[in-house]
């Protein structure tokens, strides 16, 4: 049944591949499967083996089909690959597809019935009577069928050689403390496993050998990981419309904001959550509390983003913190609301009406998804304008390694605002005059007792009284000082990562959830004598090390996740003068980049 | 040589120092008569004026909030969204009071479903909407208040029904609902008054004439009209906390109704012996209304009872806005037990 020809027992041990390769797990929405795939992501990890997850998954709550991917690599590669070594195919609807769209000499496991053997002879295929199996593993028919998906987890784990201790960690973990449900899932992982041990004659070569690479690691998703961030930025007031793919970090924020943020002695909370009716009341809601002085803010994904265009404008012009987290998706419209995509960048940056500039941070891993998180409020208190923080879906929903997050060093900074005390010592307060030099006015919080600190905030024209006026020249010196300020904000904001290669004279630049995969792409090109250099965008606006960076290279190649390669055209509005050193590599079918498709566009392009 | 020194108010403070700018709306504009009462009224419940925040969204009404409380903060959002901006004000800062002031263009098109859900929610606020029913600020077409049959400047005749705001506000379960009229300015004042008194959204509608595009014979909303037709529920008074007065009345002919804060409203009833606590009457009274075109104004709704907005958040007596550092970081100890969990 399998054309590997794996004849002799030394042939197999010479032919081992040893931790690098993907697992594949085709099931349906809604069956429970998402237990068991995180107790085999999570088995291999407390190996010490480098692993990533991840969930291709419908708009849909139950029925439709599902995939979850979890790549394990050696050498800590976390992006997307797209050929599959082992696929788990349970899903009898997609089962003909699946096995079709692997390459030769994968393995497949399936269940025994969907004579799968039949339909791909080149592929080496365990075929197990999970049906009958999962009887044996509960007597109830509803348990059987969540159980069936810990059957194929001790099936897996018996022929990689997965550590049964540490699957025994894992799902005592998943399952917190209640114990019937960790009997039940491990006995049906103990059945899975010696039917194969008693059923399977091992033919293929995969294997995971321990490790020592995951040490003090944590498993978490983006979201999770910015709302962290914000539960230690000292937010106090979150507004939000429930959106896939941004949701979970609302709601995994209000989890610790219940936990942590609820005082024990009073019962009273220290910050407040109010879901709004949609996305304009959202941002509404931020500004208010932002103008008042809380630390606000909301969290969307595109369609959100497009309602929020007019108070964003606002927002900038009138001069009020907030941050925006937008977790994009594939628009337009609609679009694929479960699938990734870097394409608000350019609607986010300028995001309103008239001439409008936001200050945008672009976390590229799962620390700084927390620690941008973090910085966003710093950096809206101190320049008073709403921060908008970019992640994407694969960074938001999907499981990563990382090292721990660390507390913050830095006291909060809640920017530019005078008490009554110091207007009293200043002996004027003028809420819009550029004081400092720096672009960034000063401000007053309503409840402010002193005769001379309320304003009155206005989308109209505004002089530096905060008065009324159509006057042409108070017009200029407002949108001149906003412009300033934004200039300032260029060397406050993260500045961009920057490897350079000896001897490279390509470069690649690229942002956000991409860096996963561009870390391999390096490497691959590294083998096939490209080096190359390598610069991480953090943050719009740009850096004076953008320029450095692509002057100092013959071309430069912008990787990113949309079609009409917005950063590359923000980066040729940076540098006319450079712009014909600028090239472009887009990936934007919705899935995840992955380092193979980088490299070989590039390749392309290099001939 | 004698100075008359101006009176002033139980916080010490003239009247001169709650207004604002000079208006630059049209001579005679109901949005100024308004202003001027709302100034009144602030002025009479020795409000501190850096503990008010003034709100709008745009429209002529909207501009508003520049001409009164000048010591107060003031927010001039955008179009329909100023329920929201409340809201996220209030969240922030619950020790403030707060007084917004929409138009019925504001309210009942571009902003109606703002307005539905900060009711629902019950942000404690004066919300008033100056209904003129019409666009002042865009030159006078018709608003989604513009009663039926209603003739415009133009002579075109408005050809769909109205919303009645009230209605809209007492079915969606606001705490205190009234209506009154620019031309009117002993109602308006007492019925503000009752409104800042109120822990939750109280909703003003006033009938307030747009001199330029909306007084001319044949409109519902012009100043002749509504002086003719008004008619008020009961003979609205209100005594503050701070000057507890006692008055003699007949049994029957005086409802009496206790604020949260120890103030009153007295309505001294007519032939109608309307309750305005009981809501299933408010709302039939309000279609009766409508069906027999008349203008009732007064106190249309109370209720005293229901949790407002900062109460359902359940925030300490400090504003989250001002929250030290020690409150809102959780401490270190606190990452590392998240951290460990995630291993
Ligand atoms: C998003 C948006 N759409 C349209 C306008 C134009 N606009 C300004 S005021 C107004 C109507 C205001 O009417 P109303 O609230 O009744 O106020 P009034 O001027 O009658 O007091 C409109 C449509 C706007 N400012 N913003
Ligand atoms: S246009 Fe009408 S509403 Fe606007 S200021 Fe003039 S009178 Fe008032
Ligand atoms: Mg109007």
């Amino acid at each position: 049944m399998n054309t590997l020809a794996v004849g002799s027992k030394e042939k197999l041990e010479k032919g081992r591949v040893v931790n690098d390769f993907s697992i594949q797990v085709a099931t349906v929405n809604g069956s429970g499967s998402q237990s068991s795939n995180s107790v085999l992501m999570r088995s291999i990890f407390q190996m010490g083996i480098p692993v990533s997850g991840k969930n291709l998954f419908p708009s849909n709550i139950a029925g439709l089909p599902t995939w979850f991917t979890i790549r394990v690599n050696k050498n800590g590669y976390v992006a997307r690959k797209s050929d599959i070594e082992i696929l788990i195919a349970m899903n009898p609807q997609t089962a003909i597809d699946d096995v079709k769209s692997l390459s030769t000499g994968a393995v497949c496991i399936s269940p025994v019935e969907l004579k799968l053997d039949a339909i791909r002879k080149d592929v080496l295929h365990y075929q197990v009577p999970f049906t009958e199996l999962a009887a044996k593993a509960s007597e109830n028919l509803k348990l059987r069928k969540l159980l069936m998906n810990m059957l194929y987890v001790g099936v897996v784990a018996e022929l990689l050689n997965i550590d049964h201790g540490q699957i025994e960690n894992s799902i005592s973990k998943q399952f917190e403390g209640k114990t019937k449900a960790i009997d039940l899932n491990l006995n049906a992982v103990k059945i899975g496993r010696e039917w194969a041990r008693e059923n399977l004659k091992k033919e293929d070569p995969y294997f995971v050998e321990p490790m020592d690479k995951t040490q003090g690691k944590i498993i978490i998703d983006g979201n999770a990981a910015c709302a962290l961030g914000s539960l230690f930025a000292g937010v106090t007031v979150v507004t939000w419309y429930p959106i896939t793919p941004s949701s979970s970090l609302c709601e995994q924020l209000i989890d610790y904001l219940k936990e942590y943020r609820i005082d024990k002695e009073s019962g009273k909370a220290s910050f407040a959550v109010i879901q709004a009716e949609d996305e304009l009341a959202a941002i509404g809601m931020a500004l208010g509390a932002g103008w008042a002085g809380a630390r606000s803010m909301t969290s969307t994904s595109g369609p959100g983003i497009s309602l929020m265009a007019e108070f964003a404008g606002y927002g900038y012009f009138t001069e009020i913190p907030t941050v925006v987290f937008d977790v994009q998706r594939v628009g337009p419209s609609t679009g694929m609301p479960t699938r990734t995509s870097q394409a608000d960048l350019i609607s986010a940056y300028t995001l309103s009406h008239g001439d409008t500039k936001h200050i945008v941070l672009l976390p590229g891993s799962i620390i700084e998804c927390y620690e941008m998180a973090g910085e966003a409020f710093d950096l809206a208190e101190k320049f008073q304008t709403p921060i908008f923080v970019l992640t994407d879906l694969d960074l938001g929903m999907n499981n990563w390694m990382s090292d721990p997050f660390e507390y913050p060093t830095k006291p909060i900074n809640r920017g530019k605002v005078m008490t009554a005390a110091d207007i009293e010592k200043a002996g004027v307060f003028e809420r819009y005059r550029d004081v400092d030099g720096d672009g960034i006015p000063y401000r007053t919080l309503p409840g402010t007792d002193h005769p001379q600190a309320a304003y009155f905030t206005r989308g109209s024209g505004h002089n530096e009284k905060a008065g009324y006026t159509e006057k042409p020249e108070d017009y200029l010196n407002l949108m001149n000082r906003l412009d300033k300020k934004f200039q300032t904000a260029r060397k406050f904001v993260p500045a961009p990562v920057v490897s350079v290669e000896k001897g490279a004279k390509i470069g690649i630049i690229a942002y956000g959830s991409s860096d996963f995969a561009i870390v391999e792409t390096r490497d691959q090109l590294k083998v096939a004598n490209i080096p190359t250099s390598y610069l991480r965008v953090r943050a719009l606006p740009f850096t004076d090390e953008l320029r450095k960076f692509v002057e100092s290279h013959d071309h430069v190649y912008v990787v990113e996740q949309n079609r009409d390669a917005q950063m590359r055209d923000l980066i040729r509005l940076e540098l006319p003068d450079l712009a014909m050193k600028i090239r472009s590599v887009r990936h934007y079918d919705g899935l995840p980049i992955d380092a193979q498709f980088v490299t070989d566009a590039i390749m392309e392009q290099e001939r | 040589m004698v100075t008359s020194t101006p009176p002033t108010n139980r916080i010490g403070l003239t009247m001169a120092e709650y207004k604002g700018a000079p208006s630059t709306l049209c001579d005679g504009c109901g949005h100024d008569a308004i202003t001027a009462q709302i100034i009144k009224a602030f002025y009479e419940l020795g409000k501190e004026p850096h503990m008010v925040a003034k709100l709008s969204g745009i429209g002529c009404s909207s501009k508003t909030p520049a001409y009164f409380l000048n010591r107060s903060h003031g927010f001039n959002s955008v179009h329909g969204r100023m329920p929201s901006v409340a809201t996220g004000v209030s969240a922030a800062n619950h020790t403030l009071s707060l007084i917004g002031v929409s138009g019925d263009g504001d309210t009942a098109s571009i902003g109606l479903g703002q307005f539905c859900h900060l009711v629902r929610r019950n942000v404690p606020m004066i919300y008033i909407v100056e209904n003129n029913g019409v666009y002042g600020l865009t030159k006078g077409q018709f608003s989604a208040t513009a009663d039926l049959g209603s003739k415009a400047k133009s002579g075109v005749i408005n050809e769909l029904p109205p919303i009645d705001l009230c209605g809209l506000a007492i079915e969606l379960g606001c705490s205190f609902v009234g209506r009154s009229f620019a031309g009117d300015p002993k109602q308006l004042v007492a019925l503000l008054k009752a409104a800042g008194s109120h822990k939750g959204t109280a909703v003003i509608d006033v009938i307030s004439p747009c001199v330029t595009f909306n007084n001319h014979e044949g409109s519902t909303k012009a100043y002749k009209y509504a002086k003719e037709m008004e008619t008020p529920l009961h003979e609205l008074g209100y005594i503050p906390f701070f000057e507890q007065i006692s008055v003699d009345y007949e049994p029957g002919s005086m409802q009496e109704v206790e604020m949260h804060d120890g103030s009153k409203i007295r309505l001294k009833k007519t032939e109608r012996n309307y309750d305005p606590t009981n809501q299933t009457q408010a709302i039939l009274t309000i279609k009766e209304a409508h069906d027999k075109k008349e203008f009732l104004t007064g106190l249309l709704y109370i209720n005293e009872d229901k949790e407002d907005f900062s109460t359902i958040m359940n925030v300490g007596d400090a504003p989250l806005a001002t929250l030290p550092q020690e409150i809102t970081r959780p401490a270190k100890s606190v990452l590392e037990e998240i951290m460990a969990g995630l291993k």
